[in-house]
């Protein structure tokens, strides 16, 4: 799974038609202490995220597990909101 | 799922049996703001998409094999799965 | 899947006995305007394809799926033979 965050929305009328009703977002992975890689992915949301909140993305056919997406064409499922991330530091 | 553009079709009279009936087009990512990347790939037309159009590209197996030939299993890595109308950015925080 | 060109083959005799009969070529994968793009890789071929062919080839866990009911250990499958060139058209 990555930690990323949301960039926007996509909207799609002519599409597989089992992805009707879902909810499709753009997301850039971020590095743990928050900062931007590069790149994006569109994944399906799963839990009603919201604009500018921090997410956990799991892709691969592992995305279809997730809850609703059974027998859904996905690569990318949003499947939880970060509300904190802790780094312990490593003990020297 | 990525984001890309459709800029043709290829023809491959040779091919793995599963793909026929099916187009094969030949697309080019494009990043959440439009512009075009390095990074080509060709994807099974499940949707109808065309030639300009922004097109939902799935890459994993299942998926885009159900989408492009109605059954699992085949050879077959990358979708197109939707065509796309709209693309809304947020303004950054 | 990605455009590529078939630039040479590998013989191998001691191999894993899974890839036993299969042919094995080197694959220059091609950009939209078939200009070289990355490096060669080794390619299984399922359909028949040649040195000097334009193809394309399938990635991952599906790439193994031509050769249903025998597992062949392969992340890198040749399924098509594109036409020609011209074959390759765009808007």
């Amino acid at each position: 799974m990555i930690i990323a965050r949301i960039l926007g929305t996509v909207v799609s009328t002519q599409k597989d038609e089992r992805l009707l009703g879902k909810k499709l977002l753009i997301v850039r992975p971020i590095n743990v202490d928050g900062s931007d890689t590069t790149g994006y992915v569109v994944a399906v949301d799963t839990v009603g995220a919201g604009f500018h909140e921090r997410v956990l993305v799991v892709a691969g056919s592992s995305a279809r597990l997730a809850q609703g997406m059974k027998d859904v064409p996905v690569d990318a499922a949003i499947v939880g909101v970060i509300d904190t991330v802790d780094i312990t530091p490593r003990e020297s | 799922m990525i984001l890309a553009r459709v800029l043709g079709n290829i023809v491959a009279t040779q091919k793995n049996r599963r793909y026929e009936n099916a187009s094969v087009m030949l697309c080019q990512q494009i990043t959440p703001e439009g512009d075009e990347t390095a990074y080509t790939v060709l994807a099974l037309n499940a949707v109808d998409a065309g030639v300009g159009d922004t097109v939902l590209i799935v890459q994993e197996g299942w998926s885009a094999s159900t989408a492009a030939t109605g059954k699992s299993g085949a050879a077959i890595d990358s979708a197109i799965v939707g065509v796309v109308d709209r693309v809304d950015l947020l303004e950054d925080e | 899947m990605q455009l590529a060109r078939v630039i040479g083959t590998v013989v191998a005799t001691i191999k894993n006995e899974s890839l036993e009969g299969r042919k094995l070529l080197i694959v220059q994968t091609l950009n939209k305007d078939l200009e070289p793009s990355g490096k060669p890789m080794v390619a299984v071929d399922s359909v028949g394809a040649g040195v000097g062919e334009l193809v394309f080839w399938c990635r991952g866990k599906e790439a193994s799926f031509p050769f249903k009911r025998e597992d062949t250990p392969t992340d890198c499958t040749i399924i098509g033979i594109v036409d020609s060139n011209a074959h390759v058209t765009r808007g």
